[in-house]
């Protein structure tokens, strides 16, 4: 029987820590397109901030929070990924051509918009529903 | 992407669906939906006759990797129109016999319809394609829905066996078919059929062509199952009868029939491909028709009856080859031989369809389909047997079917093998009207056979496992649809001539028509007191006289010892792969991480190190060197000490930290360097897989006393020295050569801006420049990942069973 673990501290900064660290992942993975960042090291950021929580509760509280099937998960990034790459099919373009324009925003101003940003969407959720998938069966198996 | 594109993907678009119809509407046989897919895609290309048949054609394009020469540009001429339409028309009757073939009570629908869908699909782009890359894809989906099909019913051993075998055998020749298709690139710089076809004449004189020739040409004749790749044709008849309908009779194995008459004028004019596809194609005649006779099973004897079908259809086509050789169309005779070989194929789809059918609806009603079981159903069901009677007279090439119009046209294109004073044919071409004659002796028989054991007879109703009785009407549409076919273009046989098969046979001979001159389709229902016509007679003759003494003669077929056949030697093939691959699977894969890491760091290093020596790749070079600031003293000793101690820790707590530390170190190493991506991965990599080895550290084992003291290594200490003095060798020979050649970067750094409008140059690369790459890997992360999931998970179930 093991002792109950004295982690009082580690819980009470991890729910606030842990909100922070998935809006800075948010933040770099929009910022990708012009400053370190990106699909990749967003979705990275974001599992970190959910290994954070899973350290400090356990795996199950995690589930109960967020009640994700992290292979859907992957899965539906790999989708988003390829159809977005698909797209470019209907506009007589090569697989994977990407467009972009910029537009006037409310509240925004002039911003932007990318289809590759759709594309790295997809990369992002992928690269959750693979580390996520991967810390949950080894850390579920007996 | 124009309509045509979408026609094509069309039967894809609807598989996507299909499960969802097939959960949502459980009171609907999902059959009834799947079945607008063919018939809507049948009329949208019956609007195309018009245009093939006044001899135009059709060509879209949309660029899919333009920097390889790879774009899904689809062609429609009279060649795959033809095709189009068998494959919807066909298709549509065959979901409509399936609608009453598979119970939705038991079945997996979903599964099946999805199956057959991709495989419409696929043989539709295969046939409309022009791009050689696009039509080996579509070619290789042919090949993985027919495995699936096959396999459907994955319970039975026999279904498994079935559909490994038809997969390693078409996938063995798709991959040649792949060697075959770069070779011809190499030559002519294209995957255009079209542009090959222009440049045959120079194609003629490459070293490489006949090699390009023969590896095309195993595509096609495993796909076709000629023989000797014949064998998995007969194991796939336990795909359910719909299936082997479609598949083995009227569409998949004519790919290999498609291809042969589409690369025809890339390669007709060696004399080479005359003699392989005329060769190969008259013994699968001969061999098949000889084989289905010893059958006992109905599907069985119509699975050899179209090995040797596809073998008189691919005979016809080498034959035809001949006729690129004259210029003129005038006396051509070998041009009698295409036509033949193309009218043949629709009456092949119409009465082999039919007959197919046929033994389904045998089989559902009685339960059994071996002929020893069968016999005096005629009473009982006598619609289906009027559907035997009228296919296998047309398949035995009686009239006044359609099948004896094209046997007819047949026996002239083999007797004019006399004619043809090129490449020697005059000595061994005797051979082809005798083995075609022979071979049409045993289709007679086969034919006679198949319908006389199942409906005439001693009935013998108590060895039925079911009581019998006539199908359901609509089970009975699609062969009646298809038996009416065969009559009516047995007396109506130019009503194709003008609007299918001289288009056909023109995108098969271009260079005939080039001078603006036309092919000339007239058959003759009566051709006159013509040695064919005396040979037919014979024909039945001796047929008659064989089927009447069968008993007498069948024990030659026992006399084949069974190692000598091909099927042995295919068993016997892969039972030895399979114990080879386990005991170099037992040697290599012991379980231990690091024999793993001792392979792939030798490698690495052989690999690595031969090429600075062959290249003489390494120089060093001192000028230029940057500074060298205290801190990055400090973080490079910090480093190789944190490498050193984990050799010498004693927990894996500590080892872990110690992992921890090195990466770190890295990551500040890339902050220093100005590398803020990759320095942020590394943290959060580092970061994430501390945890997860924390994770497992709980049920990891402690290092034990024996791991401690674990003896020097000779072996292992000269790989880790070796791979040390690699690395480091590279590092000093890539800084010292860095002037040799041009950075790619500046491209980047140049055209970052402008052509994706972004800011960092990584993630612009990520995203836009090597979009192909990214999307890669994060499919190979997700397949790691499943591999986790799956090992794990799935572990224990296995444990048990053992």
């Amino acid at each position: 029987m093991k002792k109950k673990p004295n982690d009082l501290i580690l819980q009470t900064v991890t729910t606030v820590i842990s909100f922070i660290i998935i809006l800075f992942s948010i933040n770099l993975f929009f910022a990708g397109h012009y400053t370190p960042g990106g699909g990749f090291i967003g979705g990275l950021m974001t599992a970190a901030a959910l290994v954070l929580l899973l350290l400090a509760y356990d795996i199950k509280t995690l589930n109960t929070i967020l009640p994700f099937d992290y292979r859907l998960m992957t899965a539906a990034g790999l989708l988003i990924a390829v159809l977005t790459g698909a797209g470019a099919l209907l506009f007589n373009e090569p697989f994977l051509t990407h467009a972009y324009d910029y537009f006037d925003l409310p509240l925004l101003g002039e911003t932007s918009l990318h289809t590759a940003v759709l594309f790295d969407i997809g990369v992002y959720l992928v690269v959750i529903g693979i580390t996520m998938t991967i810390i949950q069966t080894i850390g579920e198996s007996e | 992407m124009s309509l045509l594109h979408l026609a094509i993907l069309l039967p894809f678009i609807a598989a996507v669906f299909v499960p969802f119809l097939f959960k949502g509407f459980r009171s609907i046989h999902t059959g009834w939906f799947v079945l607008l897919v063919p018939l809507a895609l049948f009329i949208y290309f019956i609007q195309y006759m018009p245009v093939t048949s006044s001899g135009q054609t059709v060509s879209q394009t949309f660029e899919w990797i333009p920097s390889l020469g790879i774009n899904f540009t689809a062609y429609v001429d009279g060649l795959g129109l033809l095709f189009a339409l068998l494959i919807t028309g066909i298709g549509s009757l065959v979901v409509l016999y399936s609608i009453y073939y598979l119970a939705k009570e038991k079945e997996a629908l979903h599964n099946f319809y999805v199956y057959l869908l991709m495989f419409m699909g696929a043989m539709l782009g295969v046939v409309l394609s022009d791009n050689l890359i696009v039509l080996y894809m579509f070619w290789e989906f042919t090949s993985i829905s027919s495995f699936l099909l096959i396999g459907y019913w994955y319970d039975k051993e026999r279904s498994r066996y079935g559909a490994q075998k038809s997969m390693l055998i078409t996938v063995f020749g798709g991959l040649s078919m792949l060697g075959g298709i770069v070779l011809l690139y190499m030559m002519g710089g294209t995957f255009s059929i079209r542009e090959l076809i222009g440049m045959s004449g120079e194609l003629m004189t490459e070293p490489l062509f006949l090699f390009a020739m023969i590896l095309i040409l195993l595509g096609a004749f495993t796909k076709s199952a000629q023989f000797p790749f014949h064998v998995w044709l007969p194991d796939a008849m336990e795909a359910p009868t719909p299936v082997s309908a479609y598949l083995h009779s009227a569409t998949m194995v004519k790919a290999g029939i498609y291809l042969v008459a589409r690369m025809s004028p890339v390669f007709a004019e060696s004399g080479v491909w005359l003699w392989l596809v005329a060769g190969f194609g008259i013994f699968t005649l001969f061999w098949g028709s000889f084989n289905a006779v010893k059958q006992t099973d109905l599907k069985g004897i119509l699975a050899f009856s179209t090995v040797s079908q596809l073998g008189l259809i691919m005979s016809l086509l080498g034959l035809g080859a001949a006729a690129l050789h004259f210029d003129t169309l005038d006396e051509n005779m070998y041009m009698t031989a295409t036509i033949a070989a193309v009218f043949h194929l629709i009456n092949h789809a119409t009465f082999k369809g039919s007959l197919f059918m046929m033994a389904g609806i045998v089989d559902h009603e009685t339960g059994t389909r071996d002929i020893r079981k069968l016999g005096g159903l005629v009473n009982l069901m006598p619609i289906t047997f009027t559907i035997a009677i009228i296919g296998s007279f047309s398949m035995a090439g009686l009239p006044p079917f359609n099948g004896f119009l094209s046997k007819e046209m047949f026996l002239t294109g083999m007797i004019s093998v006399f004619e043809l004073d090129l490449f020697n044919l005059n000595t061994w071409g005797i051979l082809f009207p005798v083995l075609a004659w022979i071979a049409s002796v045993f289709t007679f028989i086969y034919s006679i056979k198949l319908v006389f054991k199942t409906f005439l007879g001693k009935p013998q109703f108590d060895k039925l496992p079911k009581k019998p009785h006539e199908a359901p009407i609509g089970m009975l549409i699609s062969p009646l649809v298809l038996v009416a076919l065969v009559i009516i273009f047995g007396f109506f046989p130019n009503l194709l001539a003008n609007s299918m098969i001289k288009p056909a046979v023109e995108s098969i001979l271009p260079s005939l028509t080039d001078a603006g001159q036309e092919v000339y389709v007239n058959i003759y229902f009566w051709h006159g007191f013509q040695p064919e016509l005396f040979m037919t007679l014979g024909i039945i003759l001796t047929g008659t006289l064989m089927y009447a003494t069968l008993a007498k003669w069948q024990g030659i077929y026992n006399r084949i010892p069974e190692r000598f056949t091909i099927n042995g030697v295919y068993d016997r093939g892969i039972d030895r792969s399979e114990s080879g691959s386990f005991k170099l699977n037992e040697f290599v894969m012991t379980g231990y991480m690091r024999s793993y890491l001792i392979y792939i760091f030798a490698f690495f290093v052989a690999i690595l190190l031969s090429t600075l020596g062959i290249r003489d790749a390494f120089a060093v070079d001192t000028s230029n060197l940057a500074e060298i600031r205290i801190y990055e003293v400090a973080l490079a000793l910090v480093l190789v000490a944190g490498a050193i101690t984990i050799l010498f820790a004693k927990s894996r707590l500590t080892s872990i930290v110690l992992l921890g530390v090195v990466g770190y170190s890295v990551a500040l190493f890339f902050v220093f360097f100005r590398a803020p991506d990759l320095a942020l991965t590394q943290l959060v990599i580092e970061t994430v897989s501390v945890a997860l080895f924390l994770l497992c550290f709980y049920h990891l084992p402690e290092i034990s006393r024996k791991e401690e003291r674990m003896k020097f290594k000779f072996g292992n200490a000269v790989i880790s020295v070796l791979v040390g003095v690699t690395v480091t060798l590279i590092a000093i020979a890539s800084f010292s050569n860095h002037q040799a050649f041009e950075s790619i970067s500046q491209y980047h750094i140049d055209n970052v801006y402008d052509l994706a409008a972004g800011g960092n140059m990584v993630n612009v690369i990520l995203v836009d420049f090597r979009g192909f790459d990214t999307l890669f890997e994060i499919c190979v992360l997700g397949i790691a990942a499943l591999g986790i999931y799956a090992m794990v998970n799935f572990r224990g179930a296995r444990g048990q069973k053992r």
